[in-house]
């Protein structure tokens, strides 16, 4: 008997950079680009997590379209035409991570993450080598109280993978976003201090998904920090098996 | 009438500084003062980082003493994580440090303070610097440079950079030795032996025809204070602190680094951002002390190599009692680096160096802590008190330029009176007064240095305010 013509994925064709590609219907721009090993930068993105589109950094453009889309929050379409590397891209990135290192303190030399954070690597990947926008230098906050793990919000950069992997995957969501705006940050609980949340399970996958050094084991030194996160394309394998 | 004399900045040093000479009515140099004229404020900003940060945060201070900030530090972490670190990680510590002092020391003798020596301090100061060395004494400038690079390939090998590395942690250090590691810095160790040997012979060839600078350079009766190893021998990473005075007579004796604020205070003045520490039973300023390598062989009984010790009992000789004149900084450095390379052979050939037992782990098991190690410059003092969490509280650094302050100041006065005379300003006499703060290789908490290419702008003031004599180069 043949199957319903509903289950079979739509087939639809692109083109990324001048390269024709296949895409099943309901892929963003970011996975087909992935799967043709176009790679396209991102700081909230992580394969395993939901998409969010919140660091802006994915941002390609597309033949069109008045202003340029996050790859990671745009679904393809047959016979779209995808720039994902030019100068107005490279301009555009370059300014979202001028923007990110301003907004907080993001001092590489002395951080736990040195060498090993995103952050910094998509700084060296786009050439960034100036910002010209003031540096905030805001007042923020360290949360040391939690017996494993250390908060350091001067190097969060909001793209909340925290928030992602506690719900979807742990499922405790003790991490949440709170404010608007510049004033938006991560907090445990209602905002409590960490060491004092009912919810958190001393898992530690927030911390291994952290992008920078913002969350880190305690007692880490500068540059020790070696983010582990081997458990995540596992935990969701299994998770579908169950399904 | 008074009238001041103004050499800013003072060069060929680690910082920035500048020196007021006070001439009275009669031309004569009365007073001196040496202005240290930056302020850092890591004491202040480091408050509410974790502890463990500590070491890699105020390595930043200085390019290079780096490892001398990350000593002290690290070992103010171990303090409030209240362990014993594993023998092993301390042995590595050591060498690290050691390749420390032979950078600095090589450094400040070769790269900024062989210049005076050997050109003469009265030579053109665009030359006198080490292009000028290199030009007329290739060797002597190469086997510094090559001196330095050992040095510096120690703590490369070791903590993964030359400088600022983040290696020593609290607890003991980052990662153990290799074999492969151990056998390069064995493989470089001769050839550094024999530059040391070459050119202390050299030195001591030389420093006879500098009778005039050695009876002046910063040659007054002081106390002297360092670390020294449980026998009396020297001591460059931990120990228990020995003051002297000028007769090698000892004043205190196995005072815990712990306990530093009992015997030393801090003064400030108006006229400079750098503390006078004082020795505290003496009163300010009274107790003036010195520290570094002068003051280490002043406080020892012996080196504790056989080389070494050679030297040293040569060095005993050069004064009645201890050794005064700051001049013999040179000379001291020299045996120190000679000790650093014998000693880090020793080490090396320790059957526990290649242990992987190198970190102990605790939590936040005190809320203070003190560490103090010996950086080239002399006696460093890393004080913390954190909180619960093991965030930074309040943080106090004593740092050896600090130390020295009082003593350098006494210097330059000693060398303003020997050499000013008259309101006019004559080079050599300027470049003295600069040699004298350069004989303390004073480390004014910055990286940067200049190689006597830096404007050095001099002034004399009359009391209404008028320049009355000026000269810049």
């Amino acid at each position: 008997m043949t199957p319903p013509l509903a289950t079979v994925p739509l087939i639809l064709t692109l083109t990324i950079d001048g390269q024709e590609v296949g895409a099943r219907e309901g892929q963003t721009i970011f996975e087909v680009a992935k799967e043709n090993n176009i790679p396209i930068p991102a700081l909230c993105n992580l394969e395993g997590l939901p998409n969010l589109g919140a660091c802006r950094l994915c941002v390609v453009e597309v033949k069109g379209a008045r202003r340029l889309l996050p790859a990671c929050a745009t679904n393809v379409s047959e016979g779209m035409e995808v720039s994902t590397t030019n100068e107005k891209l490279q301009k555009y990135r370059k300014m979202v991570l001028e923007l990110l290192f301003a907004e907080r303190n993001h001092t590489c030399s002395v951080c736990v993450s040195n060498g090993r954070c995103e952050l910094q690597g998509q700084a060296q990947a786009q050439g960034m080598d100036h910002v010209h926008v003031p540096y905030l230098f805001p007042k923020q906050l360290v949360d040391a109280s939690h017996p494993k793990f250390v908060a350091d919000h001067n190097r969060c950069i909001l793209c909340q993978r925290c928030v992602r992997v506690c719900d979807e995957i742990e499922g405790a969501h003790t991490w949440d976003v709170m404010g608007r705006g510049i004033n938006s940050k991560v907090i445990t609980d209602m905002f409590e201090p960490w060491g004092l949340s009912e919810s958190c399970t001393h898992c530690g996958k927030c911390v291994q998904v952290c992008p920078t050094g913002a969350l880190f084991e305690k007692g880490k030194s500068v540059a020790e920090m070696v983010k582990k996160r081997q458990f995540l394309p596992y935990l969701n394998t299994m998770r579908k098996y169950h399904e | 009438m008074t009238k001041e004399i103004v050499i800013d900045p003072v060069t060929r040093i680690e910082g920035h500084a500048k020196i007021t000479v006070f001439l009275n009515d009669s031309g004569e140099a009365s007073e001196a003062q040496l202005h240290v004229t930056q302020l850092r404020g890591f004491e202040k900003f480091v408050e509410g980082r974790p502890f463990h940060e500590m070491p890699a945060l105020t390595a930043r201070i200085c390019g290079i003493c780096p490892v001398s900030h990350l000593m002290a530090a690290a070992k103010a972490g171990d303090s409030i994580l209240a362990v014993k670190i594993p023998p092993t990680a301390k042995k590595l510590r050591r060498i690290m440090n050691m390749g420390q002092h032979i950078q600095s020391h090589a450094l400040n003798f070769f790269h900024l303070s062989s210049p005076d020596l050997l050109l003469g301090f009265d030579s053109d100061p665009a030359k006198r610097n080490i292009f000028g060395v290199l030009k007329d004494h290739p060797e002597l400038a190469r086997d510094g440079i090559r001196l330095r690079a050992f040095g510096q390939k120690v703590i490369e090998f070791l903590g993964g950079k030359r400088i600022h590395p983040s290696w020593a942690v609290p607890g003991g250090v980052s990662s153990p030795l290799t074999i492969e590691v151990r056998d390069k810095i064995l493989a470089l160790l001769p050839e550094a032996k024999s530059i040391a040997l070459k050119t202390i012979g050299w030195y001591k060839q030389a420093f006879g025809k500098y009778t005039a600078e050695i009876q002046s350079f910063a040659n007054f009766p002081s106390l002297f204070l360092g670390m020294v190893t449980p026998q009396g021998g020297l001591e460059q990473y931990d120990g228990l602190i020995r003051i002297t005075d000028e007769n090698r007579k000892i004043v205190a004796d196995k005072l815990e680094h712990s306990n530093y604020q009992s015997f030393i205070g801090e003064a400030a003045e108006t006229w400079s951002f750098l503390k006078f520490p004082y020795y505290k039973p003496m009163g300010y300023p009274d107790g003036n002390y010195r520290v570094g390598p002068l003051a280490r062989l002043n406080i020892i009984d012996k080196c504790g190599t056989p080389e070494a010790d050679k030297e040293f009992l040569e060095f005993k000789q050069l004064d009645k009692g201890a050794v005064k004149s700051s001049f013999h900084y040179h000379y001291a450095r020299l045996i120190e680096i000679l000790f650093s390379i014998e000693k880090m052979e020793q080490l090396l050939h320790d059957k526990d160096i290649l242990s992987t037992h190198v970190r102990a782990t605790g939590g936040v098991n005190a809320f203070e802590g003190i560490g103090a190690s010996e950086a080239p410059r002399g006696i460093l003092f890393h004080h913390y008190k954190v909180d619960e969490n093991g965030l930074m509280k309040w943080c106090n650094l004593i740092i050896a330029t600090g130390h020295n302050n009082l003593s350098m100041n006494k210097g330059i006065t000693q060398v303003a009176k020997h050499f000013v005379k008259g309101a006019k300003i004559q080079e050599g006499m300027l470049n003295r007064v600069e040699a004298v703060v350069r004989a303390f290789d004073p480390c004014l908490s910055c990286s940067t240095h200049s190689l006597g290419k830096m404007p050095l702008q001099i002034q004399l003031i009359d009391p209404e305010g008028k320049v009355a004599d000026q000269t810049v180069r």
